[in-house]
């Protein structure tokens, strides 16, 4: 279904009309003389919550990457809210509302707490104010004068995600964002993509902590070699969980 | 009379005024290296040149097109500023993903072909640029005749550095620059342009060195060699300073230009030294300059 949809005044309900707002279709990925995507197809509906599994090296990180062109060669088609997006410049692909957050989070050194926040352009209208920001992440605001990278891990990974908010991106592909926390901030993480799906952002997540994820999403897409090679709705879930855990090798 | 360490006080404040003022190029020029070692990773040969080519834009605006100095202090580094953007748009972006070095040899290549070219229609002898009536005399000080030309000089090239500090350190078109220099990878993928931001970074940090050029005109004759000459001590600073810190070269530019003024006072034989043993035990004791952070 790829209908026309008028833009409602509320843009943080326009969302839950089942339109795509990724398709992903044969994705090949290099770097350099290593060719690391063979051939992903994957599609993710407007206000889905998305996860890609895999083991270490199976390309999951590798996908995010080239949905943003942060590859060296990407070929095949990425489709996002309907503008193919293989031959642009890659600056221009956070502007069709996409925000990225890296694993290794990219909090900026030479900036305090509050410029990293207010680093990301704004790509589209109905960002969360800065103060909904603070309101939902309450460290950053008492740390806002202080280096991005003194704060501790918990709190980069806040500051990675808020910084996306802000800029209006409707779809965020998070990497990684639980990797070496403490239980106790998985937690509030858990509690905030919660409250983004809510709110109509159609979210990917890459991640290694199936627990924190099972619960979260509506479907999972499970990677190998370079390949989706498994498609898992939350439903299928209980019954396929052992295939599942071969799969990911736990 | 009053001494200074065995130095009439006259001889030793005009000493350490000149000091000021050589180190107030310097510091203009560091600046400018700074801001584009810190985006491009180039370390740019050309940036004598640079400086060079804004004080013959000024002499020849000046001659031909009838432009005074006040009209050249903004004409001169903008069209030098844009002549940089073409190169770095035509020339440097090709080179970006090669190691620093080829940089390095292309800008020290550019500098030798503009130097060349200005040396075959000029001669090496150098232009005298009239220093601008407003600036001509001095003030008698208690102690000293102070120049209102390089009292200009001085004022203008600190307003300058510090701006250029406040708008790197305080605004958001500096916050873009910092995290373009740390990761422009992210900032690409945040949605900014940061081809366009290198551009834009290289022409500013040769208009820098192209205002300093301007300054120049007037103090010392316009000659094609006149940045080549100073370009090395510059990179001697710009090392003491730490590659790429803003406010490092600012102050090391300054202070440099003023520990060579006292050398000469004291030991003047050594006065063309200094700066180079200063970075030899800098390189020892502390390898990322003064105000750079460790690697």
């Amino acid at each position: 279904m790829n209908q026309v949809i008028e833009r409602p005044t509320r843009p943080e309900y326009r969302d839950h009309d089942g339109a795509e707002m990724l398709r992903i279709r044969d994705l090949h990925a290099f770097y350099g003389e290593s060719h690391i995507l063979h051939g992903v197809d994957l599609k993710v509906r407007r206000g889905e919550l998305v996860t890609l599994l895999g083991r270490n090296g199976a390309g999951r990180s590798t996908t995010l990457k080239a949905i943003m062109s942060m590859v060296g060669r990407r070929t095949g088609s990425i489709v996002i809210n309907g503008t193919e997006t293989i031959g642009i410049k890659p600056h221009r692909i956070p502007r069709l509302g996409i925000g990225y957050c890296p694993e290794e989070r990219g909090i900026f050194a030479s900036l305090d707490v509050e410029e990293n926040l207010l680093l990301p352009p704004t790509v589209r209208s109905g960002g969360m104010s800065i103060d909904e920001i603070y309101e939902m992440f309450p460290n950053l605001y008492e740390r806002r004068r202080s280096q991005g990278t003194r704060l501790s891990g918990g709190e980069q990974q806040m500051l990675a995600m808020a910084r996306i908010l802000r800029t209006g991106a409707r779809m965020l592909l998070l990497d990684e964002i639980t990797e070496g926390l403490a239980p106790v901030i998985v937690q509030k993480l858990g509690e905030v993509l919660v409250k983004l799906r809510d709110r109509g952002m159609t979210i990917v997540l890459v991640e290694q902590n199936f627990r924190f994820a099972a619960p979260l999403a509506d479907r999972h897409y499970v990677m190998e070699h370079g390949r989706i090679v498994e498609e898992i709705s939350a439903a299928e879930l209980p019954s396929r969980r052992d295939h599942l855990n071969s799969l990911l090798g736990v | 009379m009053t001494m200074i360490f065995g130095v009439p006080l006259a001889v030793f404040m005009g000493q350490l005024l000149l000091g000021l003022i050589n180190g107030a190029f310097y510091a203009l020029l560091s600046l400018g290296l700074a801001v584009i070692f810190g985006l491009l990773k180039i370390v740019n040969f050309a940036h004598g040149a640079m400086y060079m080519l804004g004080a013959f834009a000024t002499l020849l605006g000046m001659r031909y097109l009838g432009i005074n100095y006040w009209a050249a202090l903004f004409l001169a580094p903008l069209a030098v500023g844009l002549f940089g953007m073409v190169i770095e748009r035509v020339l440097l972006r090709r080179i970006g993903h090669l190691d620093h070095l080829y940089g390095l040899l292309l800008t020290f290549g550019l500098a030798l072909i503009f130097e060349g070219s200005l040396v075959n229609f000029f001669g090496v002898s150098g232009a005298r640029y009239p220093t601008p009536e407003l600036l001509q005399g001095g003030y008698q000080t208690g102690f000293m005749f102070l120049p209102k030309y390089r009292a200009w000089v001085l004022l203008a090239a600190v307003v300058v550095c510090f701006a250029t500090w406040y708008m790197i350190e305080r605004t958001r078109l500096g916050a873009y620059l910092r995290a373009g220099t740390e990761n422009p990878a992210l900032m690409q993928a945040f949605g900014v342009n940061v081809p366009l931001l290198v551009t834009l970074t290289y022409g500013f940090g040769v208009a820098l060195a192209a205002f300093a050029g301007v300054l120049a005109a007037p103090l010392y004759p316009v000659s094609p060699t006149m940045g080549s000459n100073l370009l090395i001590v510059v990179f001697a600073v710009v090392v003491i300073g730490g590659m790429g810190s803003i406010l490092g070269a600012i102050v090391t530019g300054l202070a440099m230009g003023l520990i060579e003024g006292l050398t000469k006072v004291y030991y003047p034989e050594a006065a063309n030294t200094v700066i180079f043993l200063v970075m030899i035990l800098v390189l020892l004791l502390r390898p990322a300059g003064l105000f750079g952070k460790e690697a």
